[in-house]
């Protein structure tokens, strides 16, 4: 479960470029939720995400997960708790490593490491198990290094290995932006497969309108550091990329008439 | 010359050392760390200081082992605690260690020659085995002449703890903290989003890197019987020299193979310069510069290779290409004309 407590985001502030990039924003997500957040460059998205991360601490509010206070908390002890997906293929992963030591790196997530030999003969065929889920034949490469698989097989990877461990909260920040069609097609795919097998509490952001509509229990449009547009699953069942901008034309009052500032 | 090559090999394994704490630094933790200047004298002189009071050479060792790893943690605080750039962290550290060094030493020369050190206890056991008397008669025997090498007992027992060192650096960088510490080199942000605490495995990570090169000026102190505070000055070259070397001849495709390379990569090193100061040209104080120009072109010869070589296969390609295009052409008006 997650919590946003009135958070409140400033940068430069005292600058001529100050800017709110968080503006009193109040979030709730209860346990299996999946929510996708769709909103125009500079929104506010990626603050959001960091925010909830903690690769950066909100100037006001407070955040918490699973009902603990985590404002302050350092990025790797709350990373414990959360799995998380960026959107360059090659940051989720450790080029120079195996997909093997990559898996058992992940593994480590919500253990202490200690000086015991990472991959073992037990958890090697437990890899190879979890690994079937992204039938990508991925199962019989384990010891390929991971520079050598393509973006797609990459993402795949990092997205098992932000997941595998089930962690608290699932954070997908764009994780389909830098693939091409048709790959991320299939990560879009095994992301709800994923989900829907763990049962995580899920956070993504997306510039794919389709993408946020299609996946996930309920949808949240923000503008200008805010939240303008909170749909519940009902009513997001219903919904369609042309009803959604029409939605978003009237709570901006038609001020835009564009719609490739929303889209792009 | 077959007695200078020998030596070389013992001071080369006795240098592997150090490459290896170079190697985890520069290429496991992307961390260019110029501690290592500082902290080879550091190790041999707190080892050199220990035994000129009749401290037991292998405790003294071990202790400047790890006033080694101490030094290095220093750096790493600097770096990821003091937010200082890192090579301005291990500049900053070399230079302490400068002042630091004197005053383990009192003085900046410190002469072991009637002190007892690890390898004349090594001799003493060793003498005792006679296996001397045997290999020196293989030695005049296969030809390389005389006179022969005055003991076996140094290379073999350099043998031992390189060989020792090396699977114990295999090992640990496969365990769990291990692969954490190349990750951290590797990819920062992702494996501070799978809970590693990078702070504390760059500091660690460092630490490590300078015990071995510790270790290293420990055993290089005991092996030339003194110690000086200037013989540290551009061992962070020499490291990163045979890094290069090594990977350029063994390869680096697993972790074994290059703390293989990294070794191999030492005592070729040793045996490039021996080579170089027999040129009658050159005198022992041109070593640095030898040094540096190996480093130079081991730096820059493998991108000349690699840019002819790309454009070769770039002008096979598109040769390939174009034939291709022009041979379905072809097909295609024959195909018309039918």
């Amino acid at each position: 479960m997650l919590q946003l407590e009135k958070v409140y985001k400033i940068f430069n502030e005292g600058s001529l470029d100050e800017k709110i990039a968080l503006n009193n924003i109040n979030l709730k997500l209860e346990n299996g939720e999946f929510v996708t957040i769709i909103g125009s460059n500079g929104a506010g998205k990626s603050t959001l995400m960091n925010i909830v991360s903690g690769g950066i601490n909100p100037d006001l509010g407070k955040v918490y997960i699973n009902d603990s206070d985590v404002t302050i908390e350092y990025e790797y002890r709350r990373s414990k708790l959360i799995g998380r997906v960026f959107q360059d293929p090659n940051m989720g992963t450790s080029p120079s490593m195996s997909i093997e030591e990559n898996l058992a790196m992940a593994y480590s997530r919500n253990k202490t490491r200690t000086f015991k030999i990472a991959v073992t003969k037990k958890r090697r065929s437990f890899f190879k198990e979890t690994l079937k889920i992204l039938h990508l034949n991925l199962e019989n490469r384990l010891d390929t290094k991971v520079k050598f698989l393509s973006g797609g097989e990459r993402q795949a990877l990092s997205l098992l290995m932000a997941t595998f461990t089930e962690p608290s909260m699932l954070l997908l920040d764009e994780h389909t932006a830098a693939l091409d069609p048709a790959r991320a097609k299939l990560i879009t795919n095994l992301t709800k497969e994923i989900v829907n097998k763990f049962n995580l509490t899920t956070l993504m952001v997306t510039h794919n309108m389709q993408q946020a509509i299609d996946l996930g229990t309920r949808l949240i449009m923000m503008d200008n550091g805010k939240i303008i547009l909170d749909i519940n699953s009902e009513d997001k069942k219903k919904l369609t990329v042309d009803s959604l901008i029409d939605e978003f034309h009237r709570i901006k009052g038609s001020k835009i008439n564009n719609d490739n500032v929303l889209l792009s | 010359m077959p007695t200078a090559m020998f030596s070389a090999i013992e001071v080369g394994i006795i240098y592997a050392i150090m490459a290896l704490g170079v190697y985890i630094s520069f290429r496991i933790l992307d961390f260019p760390d110029l501690t290592v200047d500082g902290s080879f004298v550091t190790g041999a002189a707190v080892a050199a200081s220990l035994i000129a009071i009749d401290v037991n050479p292998f405790l003294s060792t071990i202790i400047a082992l790890i006033v080694g790893f101490i030094a290095g943690c220093f750096t790493g605080l600097l770096n990821t605690v003091g937010k200082i750039n890192a090579l301005l962290s291990g500049i900053l550290m070399m230079i302490a260690l400068y002042s630091i060094n004197l005053r383990i030493m009192g003085r900046s020369n410190l002469p072991l020659m009637k002190s007892n050190t690890i390898f004349d206890n090594i001799k003493t056991i060793w003498e005792w085995t006679e296996i001397d008397v045997v290999l020196n008669k293989l030695w005049s025997m296969v030809g390389l002449g005389d006179p022969a090498p005055k003991t076996w007992s140094i290379i073999f027992f350099m043998l031992v703890i390189i060989i020792l060192i090396k699977f114990t650096t295999d090992i640990f960088l496969k365990t769990e903290i291990g692969l954490a510490l190349r990750a951290t080199g590797d990819n920062k942000k992702m494996i501070k989003s799978f809970s590693a605490n990078t702070n504390i495995l760059i500091i660690f990570g460092i630490g490590l890197s300078n015990s071995l090169v510790a270790l290293s000026g420990a055993l290089y102190a005991q092996y030339s019987k003194f110690s000086d505070v200037g013989m540290g000055i551009g061992m962070i070259v020499i490291g990163l020299a045979s890094v290069i070397i090594g990977e350029a001849i063994v390869g680096t495709k697993t972790i074994s193979r290059i703390t293989l390379a990294v070794i191999v990569g030492a005592i070729v090193y040793r045996i490039i310069v021996a080579i170089a100061l027999r040129i009658d040209f050159f005198e022992a104080s041109d070593m640095k510069l030898i040094t540096a120009s190996i480093v130079i072109i081991a730096l820059i010869v493998p991108k000349i290779i690699g840019y002819f070589k790309n454009k070769k296969s770039k002008e096979l390609r598109i040769n390939d290409y174009i034939n291709k295009a022009e041979s379905k052409v072809e097909i295609s008006q024959s195909e018309g004309s039918d």
